[in-house]
């Protein structure tokens, strides 16, 4: 069948639904289900599945999974440059590469995700300081466009559409193939340190610290905390090991089987995990040697891991706020959260090099802050409230991530929109390209 | 260029197929994807010369263009010196496209059965010439009872089935062993869509499962092996019964 309802749903699990889905593996079979997307309803292509919200959904429309277009077209050792179809995983990579001393340079902290899904959210890894965001390691993308024209597209030939593209939520069309330059590392592993930071101001200048000093830093806070302790958490650090080997690693997995009762994530049982993982790294610190699966991703560990937020889901938030205002900003998003005492495990905070390539790609110079809430009743609520205090810092929030952001909120934070929506109207006229996101940011409805 | 041994993948483009081509080339295999889709089998063997650094090229071949066969057995011949051979192309239109067009139903029999006949009869003479080599036939559940729902592609599946019966007597005695996969739902375009749940495997655990059984010489085998019970009970249904099925 070219066409079946099929059940799919963000990463978090709260937008979701029954989908028309296509899952071509081919790729006459990709331009032949494009041809047969409806105008205004219109078709989005979906990756593994791991943006959080509603990205990569279109419940009103038509769904193009992407994921059986894996192969890997080309590798020219001498440059580093691999020529890879979108279905293509952080994971196929890591397997096919890190043996021979290759790497992904900018990467989300799945492994899962792919190389479409990449491009489309223009996605940072915990060295965006040092090397940008995956958008800035492309040499090209091969672009089906709703016209049923194939391009290669560099920045250089087709400037405003490779920006639209790189970070485009998808909506400039299908992402047949990409040139991806990967980047040389010593070994298989890293040499991790990691210490402890007693509050936030101990936190921000460790990090404002290791920006400049590590090739990997992320922070990991307990979102529980509060008063003199506000921003506690762990600071890693990480630099290649040149000592260690290059050997082929298996991933060991474990996977939650059934959806955790709603009530399993509490204050109490939250706040037990934060504190045990805060006193887990001693109070002098610690130093070991993991592999980049591990580092890159400790969650992939664990299969479907969003399980344990039970079925009905949870958001993630993620914001950057600017270098001038993230103190004073980052401040106030913790005693908001913390004061809604909203189980989260730990938040994520790192800090971010530059603005991406994309249009409405997320990085900025300023430090990004990212936390999960389970949904229950008030939580989108107190999203909002997290939407108006970034504004008001001058940041903006992570469209990957995001389920419940306001049309205004996106206007107002990312100022090249009107630019994205001008090329839109160029190369998709008839809206053949659209997503749940997209209806809901109105990205599609507002050019005058 | 002549390889010492290679995977003939006949039907290079669908899922199982491609799934085994990676499974043979990963585990030392040179591979020859031999199908319609150039463009694709293309795209094909550069992904198993990337990840494995296998030899791999792309053969045009179609299953219905019988007269065909005997010239592409030719050009396979100067390309390995041993040369194993999966047959994973088929056709399964609807049942009910078929009631409403039956040239839909002639064309699945042509190329599920009459065009895999036809290329391993081409095949017999290289093969026995070799004195050894493997050769896997991917039929299906389907082939094993005639049912209601789809019994065209069923009824080309066990003509496959009993073709690749003679066809392992045949080449025993050349050395050559046969292996027919009978697999059940496996998560591949043909059943994309379909709500069987657990029961739904997937192209590379079926595709490491028939590398394996083909290394082992084994004559039948069902994928997942659940299937060899689940049609155990659907053949001793009998035909009084049968009939009134739906399914």
């Amino acid at each position: 069948m070219s066409w079946a309802g099929v059940e799919l749903a963000g990463w978090g699990r709260t937008s979701r639904g029954v989908m028309t889905a296509c899952r071509p593996e081919r790729l006459s079979e990709v331009r032949a289900r494009l041809s047969e997307a409806e105008p205004g309803r219109g078709l989005i292509a979906h990756g593994a599945g791991r943006a959080y919200g509603d990205a990569a959904l279109n419940a009103q429309g038509r769904v193009m999974l992407t994921r059986r277009l894996d192969r890997m077209l080309a590798f020219d050792p001498a440059t580093g440059l691999l020529e890879a179809e979108p279905g293509v995983s952080f994971a196929d990579l890591l397997e096919t590469f890190l043996p021979r001393g290759w790497l992904a340079p900018a990467t989300p902290g799945t492994a899962f995700a792919t190389m479409g899904g990449a491009i489309a959210n223009d996605v940072h890894g915990k060295n965006h300081d040092r090397v940008g965001s995956f958008g800035d390691h492309l040499a090209w993308i091969d672009l089906l466009l709703p016209s049923g024209e194939t391009m290669r597209i560099t920045e250089a030939s087709h400037p405003r559409l490779f920006r639209a593209t790189v970070g485009g939520l998808g909506l400039t069309g299908i992402v047949t193939g990409l040139g991806l330059r990967m980047m040389r590392v010593p070994s298989g592993a890293v040499r991790v340190r990691e210490r402890r930071c007693g509050d936030l101001d101990s936190f921000l200048s460790a990090l404002e610290e290791a920006r400049t000093r590590a090739t990997y830093s992320v922070g990991w806070i307990d979102g529980l905390a509060r008063g003199g302790a506000l921003g506690r958490g762990i600071l890693e650090t990480a630099e290649p090991e040149p000592s260690a080997e290059l050997a082929r690693e298996r991933a060991r997995t474990l996977a939650v089987p059934i959806d955790l009762p709603g009530a399993a994530l509490n204050p109490a049982t939250v706040g037990l995990f934060n504190a045990a993982y805060f006193r887990r790294v001693p109070e002098n610190g610690r130093e070991r040697v993991v592999s980049y699966r591990g580092f890159l991703y400790p969650l992939d560990a664990i299969h479907d891991w969003n399980r344990i937020y039970g079925r009905s889901g949870f958001y993630q938030f993620q914001c950057v706020l600017p270098d001038a205002s993230s103190g004073a900003g980052l401040r106030s998003l913790l005693e908001e959260i913390s004061r809604a005492g909203r189980a989260s495990f730990l938040a994520v905070l790192k800090t971010l090099g530059g603005e991406g390539r994309g249009l409405l790609s997320f990085p900025m110079r300023g430090f990004t802050l990212a936390l999960d809430f389970p949904r229950r009743s008030g939580v989108e609520e107190l999203l909002a409230r997290l939407e108006q205090l970034t504004l008001e810092h001058g940041g903006r929030i992570y469209l990957a991530k995001d389920a419940v952001l306001s049309a205004e909120g996106l206007c107002r934070m990312y100022p090249r929109l009107p630019e994205f929506q001008s090329v839109l109207e160029e190369v998709d006229p008839e809206r053949l390209l659209n997503s749940d996101m997209a209806r809901r940011l109105r990205i599609r409805e507002r050019l005058a | 260029m002549t390889v010492e041994r290679a995977w003939l993948v006949l039907g290079g483009s669908s899922a199982i197929a491609r799934a085994f081509a990676r499974v043979a080339a990963e585990a030392g295999a040179d591979v020859i994807l031999a199908g319609r889709d150039i463009e694709d089998l293309e795209r094909t063997a550069r992904d198993l010369q990337v990840r494995y650094g296998r030899t791999a090229e792309a053969l045009a071949f179609d299953a219905t263009d019988f007269a065909s066969h005997r010239e592409f057995v030719e050009r396979l011949r100067p390309r390995a010196k041993r040369l194993d051979v999966l047959v994973a192309f088929g056709l399964m239109p609807g049942q009910a496209a078929i009631e409403a067009d039956p040239a839909l139903g002639v064309d699945a029999i042509a190329a599920t059965y009459t065009g895999a006949a036809s290329v391993l009869l081409q095949l017999v003479p290289l093969l026995e010439a070799q004195g050894e080599g493997r050769v896997v036939v991917i039929g299906s559940v389907a082939g094993d009872r005639g049912r209601l729902k789809n019994y065209v592609y069923g009824s080309a599946k066990a003509g496959l089935h009993a073709f690749a019966q003679g066809l392992r007597a045949r080449l025993f005695r050349a050395g050559v062993q046969v292996t027919t996969i009978k697999p059940g739902f496996i998560d591949t375009a043909m059943t994309f869509g379909m709500r069987s749940g657990p029961l739904m495997a997937s192209p590379e655990a079926c595709a490491r499962a028939c590398l394996r059984l083909a290394a082992s010489g084994r004559e039948v085998a069902y994928y997942p092996p659940l299937w060899r019970i689940i049609m155990l009970i659907i053949k001793l249904i009998p035909e009084p019964l049968m009939k009134r099925m739906t399914f």
